[in-house]
């Protein structure tokens, strides 16, 4: 146990020293995050419309959450593979689900730092005022949708695996695809309607849809100041759907990389380059 | 029953190229590869670039699985047993592949956890290595990259060394060093060998280095071990007077251009 511990722990020590030593750039990162984000939002105030505002602003934070979160974990591998030290992490003792829990936890720990971060900067941009919104039932929402996104992350982790370039390259374009998709800054009915059932497919649809419930969107009697969070019992159907596809994404992931982590072994991919 | 430390029996790994969009061709890196070291032994393996060098490292690092063979590391078989014999071997590459921006002192914890080592003993252990390498304790806060290729390398070899293993992989670790780090690195592994016994298996081009480290040393050549013996042995073998004509007598140096060696890089390249 003391083992699984320390190992665990390796990961978020790594994480935590090379954020320091890159922290020029994740000042960079978390400043183009604010601004777009507020960019964003400042079109619902433009609009002079509070719930279009809310839905953005609800859009931009769980997107920013979900996004970092998804681009940690399915990056991870890209980045050691830059680095030149994957092999070193692939033939030490660490069982790959510890491997990837280390990577998940400290992608977690950064999503939430960078999440915060936006939502000062949106508060100081929007003067919104989120009292009455349902905020634990909103944590609720995204610890559920939290399984989910690092699967989807884990199966995206594996792409670099079979191809340094490629797979990275493939993954900023699934990415892109689930923010099409998922209705974060709009209805997902105003896609084309052959786009429509794709989005079915994407976590974030229904933790958007549950997040914007929960604060109160659409609710007519939400009004500045005072608005009518709806109660977690409302967004059940959400949070199902969400467990469930955590439930079947989460192993999928891990054996999707043991599959592809093998074949790279047979095929002399783990080699450094790239 | 006493086994040797490293039983390489057999082994084939063979990697495909791509030829066009549809056509591929399958190349040899090793091929029917046998041989044995003991345990507290030094044992060099000599080839050409491109000779299968690397690829036997790697699959003795659990990174590659051969196509065929046996391996047994301490007595344990891959890839059965790949979690046990990871806990078991060090590796250094020819390439010091580290965290550039993180220090040497973060790399190397960062290793000692990922290994389950307490973190206090693994970095007085890490100290310990780095000042009989000959650096400066004022360098362990300083990040990799502004180290030079020679303490890059010596880092290297204190990773490998902080999970204090019965077996050390080294894949060319003395490459690119200058005179006095290439010195200090071979002494260094001439003293943990008479201290801790530790079996060591080096790939080097340096034949200076394979006959000061080596108690026997293996000519790999075209996927295959071509000679095997002591340098003394090798020399007589080859009727030369060194092991630089021996080696070249004995791998078949000179060939036709299309008998020339497999490139392990191009190789890959097109898989």
């Amino acid at each position: 146990m003391e083992t699984t511990i320390r190992q665990t722990w390796a990961f978020m020590f790594r994480g935590y020293h090379l954020t320091r030593r890159y922290i020029s750039w994740v000042i960079v990162f978390n400043f183009y995050a604010l601004v777009t984000s507020a960019t964003v939002a400042l079109i619902g105030v433009a609009a002079q419309d509070y719930q279009l505002t809310l839905t953005l602003v609800v859009g931009a934070l769980m997107w920013n959450f979900m996004s970092s979160l998804y681009n940690e974990i399915a990056m991870s591998i890209a980045y050691e593979r830059w680095e030149g030290t994957l092999e070193y992490t692939f033939m030490a003792p660490v069982s790959r689900l510890i491997h990837l829990t280390g990577v998940s936890l400290f992608s977690l720990l950064n999503s939430i730092v960078q999440t915060v971060i936006v939502l000062i900067g949106l508060l100081l941009f929007t003067n919104l005022n989120l009292r009455g919104a349902n905020l634990p039932g909103v944590v609720v929402v995204l610890v559920v949708s939290t399984i989910a996104f690092v699967g989807l992350g884990l199966i995206a982790a594996a792409l670099p695996v079979m191809s340094p370039e490629r797979g990275a390259e493939a993954t900023h374009i699934f990415q892109g695809s689930l923010l099409l998709v998922s209705g974060v800054y709009y209805p997902v009915d105003v896609l084309p309607g052959w786009l429509q059932p794709l989005s079915a497919l994407s976590p974030a649809t229904y933790t958007l849809s549950a997040c914007r419930k929960l604060v109160g969107i659409g609710n007519p009697a939400s009004v500045p100041g005072n608005l009518m969070g709806a109660p977690l019992s409302s967004v059940m159907r959400e949070l199902i759907i969400l467990a469930l596809m955590g439930a079947v994404l989460m192993p999928l992931g891990l054996w999707v990389f043991g599959r592809i982590e093998t074949w790279a072994k047979r095929t002399g991919k783990l080699k450094r380059t790239g | 029953m006493e086994f040797p430390a490293i039983q390489v029996c057999n082994l084939k790994k063979s990697f495909r190229k791509r030829e066009g969009f549809f056509k591929k061709s399958r190349l040899w890196a090793l091929e029917d590869v046998s041989f044995e070291v003991g345990k507290g032994e030094t044992y060099g393996l000599l080839g050409p670039n491109g000779s299968g060098k690397s690829s036997l490292i790697r699959i003795l690092s659990t990174l590659l699985t051969a196509d065929g063979g046996e391996v047994r590391l301490m007595g344990l078989s891959l890839p059965k047993d790949q979690e046990m014999v990871r806990r078991i071997i060090g590796r250094v590459s020819v390439d010091a592949a580290f965290y550039k921006k993180l220090s040497a002192r973060e790399n190397l914890l960062y290793t000692a956890l990922l290994y389950g080592l307490k973190p206090g003993e693994a970095e007085r252990r890490a100290m310990d290595i780095l000042e009989q390498l000959g650096m400066e304790k004022t360098k362990f806060s300083t990040p990799l990259e502004e180290m030079s290729r020679g303490m890059q390398q010596k880092i290297s070899i204190a990773r490998a060394l902080v999970i204090d293993p019965p077996l050390l992989l080294l894949d060319e670790p003395t490459t690119g060093l200058d005179p006095k780090s290439r010195r200090d690195v071979q002494t260094f592994l001439e003293a943990l060998r008479q201290r801790s016994g530790t079996t060591i298996l080096l790939t080097t081009h340096d034949m200076a280095e394979a006959e000061r480290l080596c108690a026997r040393i293996g000519f790999l050549a075209y996927g295959k071990i071509v000679a095997e013996g002591t340098a003394e042995a090798l020399k007589q073998q080859a009727a030369t007077a060194t092991l630089d004509d021996a080696f070249i007598k004995l791998t078949g140096e000179g060939l036709s251009k299309d008998e020339e060696p497999l490139e392990e890089e191009a190789v890959l390249e097109g898989v």
